[in-house]
């Protein structure tokens, strides 16, 4: 069977798979919506909280953009795996304790003011707007490269299965189909891993295998071999990478310190039973996350080694057959600068004749390995399911904004249980056609602003709930200024280093990494807007009133456990 | 319960988050970037010890904190009797 008949059977069954779910696990109350009843096992819930964390970048791009950045690709792997410790010592447990349905909802109670709720849904929705966005683009990329349909049409496909489940089932019907969904997306990911590892290593477990001799007999370590390749071309030992050591550290703390404040990662811990259970489906989580986090930086490595062996001083006429047709998508380019018919992949960029893709380095790996046809389908699936169950969760953040945080809690508090469900189904359903628009006419700084959204998390919700749960004295001017301050400060540098709007634009920008403070990158900009939160709301706290009476209570009763369950029933 | 009490079991909270937070920044601020470089002197199999936590350590050890955690959070909140039923 080829590709296509093998791409359309498995991703055939797993959508069948996730609308069957959807349907046996719709949801009856607002509770089950929002949080799915409160009654997921920490176990499942961990499972969900992966699928949902690991969106198309973790498993289409990241591998990849190790892959070309070698050390400095830790970045990457500490930021996104480091700040579930955050989460699970210092969030997740009193969050769940405090036990209301949202983030903005915490915010607002702990925080006594409707300013402070406004500004929380204002960053909720930016912040999973511009990651949604992300998410139907990888859909679409998936679906046009193995299916052969337009980008705009795999868009479509996607937007109505999430749309289905999303919108029938709420919290509930995404948890079980994210669950079906990590399952999917992780044997994707370690079938092609573990098939490669065994033919350059000869070691099953590529975690492993990427610290073992290479299998031609030569009994060289694979990572010696690639330093030494990559510093033969002219680019940076592969171990060594090229960030400064204080820009390396800003963007894992950002990074960190951004997915302990991501709305829709915070409220999968509203949906466990106990306080108990929120820290140990931290854990869970993790572990499910640690799998496809600690294979990736293999995969890196492999493909790298891989890269270079097929393409370097090679004839292009004898180039494979998967290069000639990633050539057509455009993902890799050959210029014949010195017109001698063979590759140049080097760093001077005069010289170097050859472009590749970071995307590609997943999704060809399995091609690149000679793997068989139900591999590289499988893989196609698996980037699927790494996407919509990301867009799910985050259509469900939004939604929730929209009908919990805004119309129940602002505008129309008398309004009926049916009345909110009502609103939050049509939410999420308009928030999926946004993304989907957003999905098919890509602004082009969606990845800028991916980053922005880190930034902004960690600039504003981190050090709001920190505060509010640590800091018993910390009040409503305090954490106002400081959110509005850390926002407001991210985008400014955001601006003027990402996107050289005042100076002339985006070609402004390589001339002003001189300029950077600190010499920290826009992408680690967010540890210091965080900083600048954290200082400005004590200094301002201290000099304005300190808050009631009562609101003290919450907070000595969200430290202890007991009575969750009660705390719950609002 | 009594506020005495509370306040113990909180700073006793704290301590303990103190000290994982500390192994969480030793792992991936201290090994994996700040001291890289002295410990990509050592090598253990294939790997250069500081790029090996940078890129596959401190993902374990990260791990191995939160299980920790709920296990020293579990015995306190039964010491304490603030354990939910």
């Amino acid at each position: 069977m080829d590709v296509k008949m093998w791409t359309y059977i498995i991703v055939g069954i797993t959508f069948a798979l996730y609308i069957g779910i959807a349907i046996w696990t719709r949801a009856g109350s607002t509770k089950e919506f929002y949080v799915a009843g409160g009654g997921v096992s920490s176990l499942a819930n961990g499972m969900a909280t992966a699928a949902d964390w690991m969106s198309a970048a973790s498993f289409i791009s990241m591998a990849g953009l190790i892959s070309f950045m070698g050390y400095d690709g830790a970045v990457y792997l500490m930021g996104w795996t480091g700040g579930y410790v955050l989460l699970a010592l210092l969030l997740a447990p009193y969050l769940r304790k405090f036990g209301k349905f949202t983030v903005p909802d915490f915010i607002g109670d702990r925080y006594y003011s409707n300013t402070a709720r406004t500004v929380a849904v204002v960053c909720a929705i930016i912040v999973s707007f511009t990651y949604v966005a992300g998410q139907m683009r990888g859909v679409g990329v998936v679906f046009s490269r193995f299916l052969e349909v337009s980008i705009e049409m795999g868009v479509v496909i996607g937007m109505i299965i999430v749309l289905f489940y999303a919108v029938l089932g709420g919290m509930k019907g995404i948890t079980y189909t994210q669950v079906a969904q990590y399952c999917v997306l992780i044997i994707a990911y370690m079938v092609p891993a573990i098939f490669i590892s065994m033919a350059l290593t000869g070691n099953v477990f590529p975690q492993l295998g990427f610290g073992s001799t290479l299998n031609d007999g030569s009994g060289v370590y694979l990572l010696d071999k690639l330093d030494q390749l990559n510093t033969d071309l002219g680019f940076a030992a592969y171990t060594d990478g090229t960030k400064s050591v204080v820009d390396v550290f800003a963007i894992t703390f950002a990074l960190m310190v951004g997915t302990a404040g991501l709305p829709h990662v915070i409220v999968r811990f509203f949906t466990v039973p106990k306080v108990k259970d929120a820290r140990k489906s931290a854990g869970y989580a993790l572990m499910f996350i640690a799998i496809l986090y600690t294979t990736a930086p293999a995969i890196a490595a492999f493909a790298r080694t891989n890269l270079i062996h097929t393409v370097s001083n090679k004839a292009y006429s004898e180039m494979p057959e998967w290069f000639k047709k990633w050539e057509q998508t455009k993902l890799i380019k050959f210029e014949d600068k010195n017109g001698d018919g063979i590759i140049q992949y080097v760093k001077d960029k005069e010289a170097n004749e050859l472009t590749v893709d970071n995307d590609i380095m997943v999704l060809a790996n399995p091609e690149i390995a000679n793997l068989p046809n139900w591999v590289i389908a499988l893989v196609a699936a698996g980037g699927l399911a790494a996407a919509l169950s990301t867009a799910a969760g985050l259509l469900l953040v939004i939604s929730t904004s929209i009908s919990h945080d805004l119309i129940k809690k602002q505008l129309n508090p008398n309004i009926s249980e049916k009345g909110e469900l009502l609103y939050a189904r049509l939410a999420a359903g308009g928030a999926v056609v946004v993304a989907g628009y957003f999905g098919i006419n890509p602004p082009g700084f969606v990845a800028a602003v991916v980053a922005l959204a880190f930034g902004l998390a960690a600039a504003s919700f981190f050090p709001a709930i920190i505060m509010g749960i640590f800091y018993k004295r910390m009040n409503k001017e305090g954490a106002v200024s400081g959110m509005i301050v850390g926002m407001l400060f991210m985008l400014y540098y955001m601006l003027k280093y990402k996107f050289g709007i005042f100076d002339g634009g985006k070609d402004a920008v390589d001339g002003l990494k001189e300029a950077w403070w600190f010499g920290i990158s826009p992408e680690g900009f967010g540890t210091v807007a965080m900083l600048a939160n954290f200082i400005v709301a004590m200094v301002v706290s201290k000099f304005t009133p300190a808050p009631p009476e009562a609101v003290q209570h919450i907070v000595e009763d969200i430290r202890i456990p007991r009575g969750a369950g009660a705390a719950h029933a609002h | 319960m009594a506020d005495k009490n509370l306040q113990n079991y909180w700073k006793k909270n704290l301590n303990y988050l103190y000290m994982l937070l500390g192994v969480w920044f030793l792992v991936s601020y201290g090994a994996g970037i700040f001291f890289k470089d002295a410990l990509n002197n050592i090598k253990i199999g294939g790997f250069k010890l500081g790029f090996w936590f940078a890129q596959q350590g401190s993902i374990y050890v990260f791990i191995i904190i939160i299980f920790a955690y709920v296990y020293l959070m579990n015995k306190l909140d039964q010491e304490f009797d603030v354990h939910e039923d």
